[in-house]
């Protein structure tokens, strides 16, 4: 059985949530713990913190944040952004990150993916790649990294077989292009990297309905498919996703 | 104990992974739960749990450099609820295709085999617990129990007898097994949510009795 797996990914800077979180009721949007502990409630299958702290010097609070999520949440979180090295990754995963997710410093030093896995194992490194379309790469995909501002002329399904084989356990497959479009995944793309894949691909960037997170399942194969801001100013909840995908004829854990 | 003391409960810390998750689940399952290496705590213990994450050979080598794998067996040997997790439930078996060689702990036999099929590998998902034995471990739950899967190996069905539930992943997957007082988990029942925490408070509820 393949249960697709539905995650809300949630931007942190300085150990605090931003992009405002409309839940009902809460008492503090900006904390992590709690919104994390929501989402487990709303029957969220894992989460995502992406780290957009500006100055590594303020990257201890995210080591904070991920002890206090962990005190009190038990469901999987990965935590990516800004690891640069073993050490980061090591420190993360300590405070009782699940996973972490490396991009930029693993497309400039790919040793970096083995490193994570050899240390921790597989299940923990998370690969996150940034993907443009680009006529003059071999998929029709190029790798970016800086949060989508650097080209690397690196092809990306090259790339994504490389992580794999470097020990990557699983791929978090973001389209710039749709990325903050709302118009949906990149299926070609998805499909493309999650069937040339042995490991588990997260579709990323344009989810704008809940007919979005279908497709990225039923065209795109995606092994679980991540959104943010559908859920995060309260147009739909993780259990309306949920159901909208078992309808379709998707196997989910009911929230 | 004393009717005011929770049960302890020893997590053997073999210096790998991620070990907060699982003394803050037993926490929350109502336990004092202690990450140690100390012999002396780890006998005095109401139960024992035996974590492990990443890869069968390491932990191995881990448990040898530490000398937990000899109070593992021991305390397993000792009648007292002990309960491996994850990696922690492979190394109680003879072996791992993962490192062939390399003999795991033999607390129970058989082997820990990939999971075949067309699948991708690793199983990182929720599966549904499909129960073969009625027993402690699944106690208040009710089906479909829903449980978090990160694992690319699982141990043989053997003969079944000690198989308390299996997930369906291109086929049936050993999930859950038990013997005696020795219960192994091959999900992480402090990531599965509230189902998870109520098998840890099952197993705490184990510890208390025979502490009690």
């Amino acid at each position: 059985m393949h249960v697709a797996r539905v995650i809300p990914c949630l931007d942190v800077d300085a150990g605090r949530v931003v992009k405002g979180v409309n839940f009902v009721d809460i008492r503090d949007a900006g904390d992590p713990v709690e919104l994390a502990a929501r989402y487990d409630a709303e029957g969220a299958d894992e989460l995502v913190f992406l780290d957009i702290t500006a100055s590594s010097d303020r990257r201890d609070t995210t080591v904070a944040m991920a002890r206090a999520v962990a005190d009190e949440v038990f469901i999987p979180f990965t935590i990516g952004g800004g690891i640069r090295t073993l050490d980061d990754a090591r420190r993360l995963l300590r405070a009782g990150a699940d996973k972490v997710s490396v991009n930029t410093a693993a497309v400039r030093r790919p040793e970096l993916v083995r490193e994570i896995s050899l240390e921790f194992g597989a299940q923990c490194c998370v690969v996150a790649i940034d993907a443009r379309s680009a006529a003059t790469s071999p998929s029709g995909y190029e790798v970016f990294t800086h949060g989508g501002r650097t080209r690397t002329g690196i092809d990306c399904l090259a790339w994504a077989t490389e992580a794999e084989r470097l020990g990557a356990g699983e791929i978090l497959l973001t389209s710039m292009d749709r990325d903050g479009t709302k118009r949906g995944f990149e299926l070609n793309l998805t499909s493309m990297v999650s069937e040339t894949l042995g490991i588990p691909v997260i579709a990323s960037g344009g989810v704008g309905n809940l007919d979005h997170l279908v497709e990225g399942v039923v065209e795109g194969r995606a092994d679980a498919v991540l959104a943010a801001s559908i859920f995060h100013y309260g147009e739909h909840t993780v259990a309306e996703a949920k159901t909208r995908m078992a309808e379709s004829g998707i196997t989910v854990r009911p929230a | 104990m004393t009717a005011n003391t929770k049960p302890l409960i020893a997590i053997l810390d073999y210096g790998i992974g991620n070990l907060h998750s699982a003394q803050k689940g037993f926490e929350h399952a109502g336990a004092d739960a202690r990450l140690t290496a100390d012999r002396g705590l780890i006998d005095d213990a109401d139960g024992v749990v035996l974590p492990g994450v990443g890869a069968f050979a390491p932990c191995m080598a881990a448990l040898g450099r530490t000398g937990l794998d000899a109070a593992a067996r021991d305390a397993a040997g000792s009648g007292r609820p002990f309960m491996g997790i994850c990696v922690g439930m492979q190394v109680l078996f003879a072996g791992s295709d993962e490192a062939p060689g390399i003999p795991g702990l033999g607390i129970l036999d058989r082997g820990v085999r990939w999971i075949p099929g067309p699948v991708k590998r690793p199983q990182m998902q929720w599966n549904i617990l499909d129960r073969r034995l009625d027993h402690p471990m699944l106690d208040g739950l009710d089906d479909p129990v829903w449980a978090y899967f990160v694992h690319s190996l699982a141990p043989e069905m053997g003969d079944g007898t000690d198989v308390v539930a299996t997930c369906d992943y291109g086929g049936p997957v050993v999930a859950a097994v038990a013997r005696g007082n020795v219960w192994a988990a091959q999900f992480h029942p402090e990531k599965s949510s509230r189902v998870g925490l109520r098998i840890l408070a099952n197993f705490v509820a184990a510890a208390g009795r025979r502490a009690g």
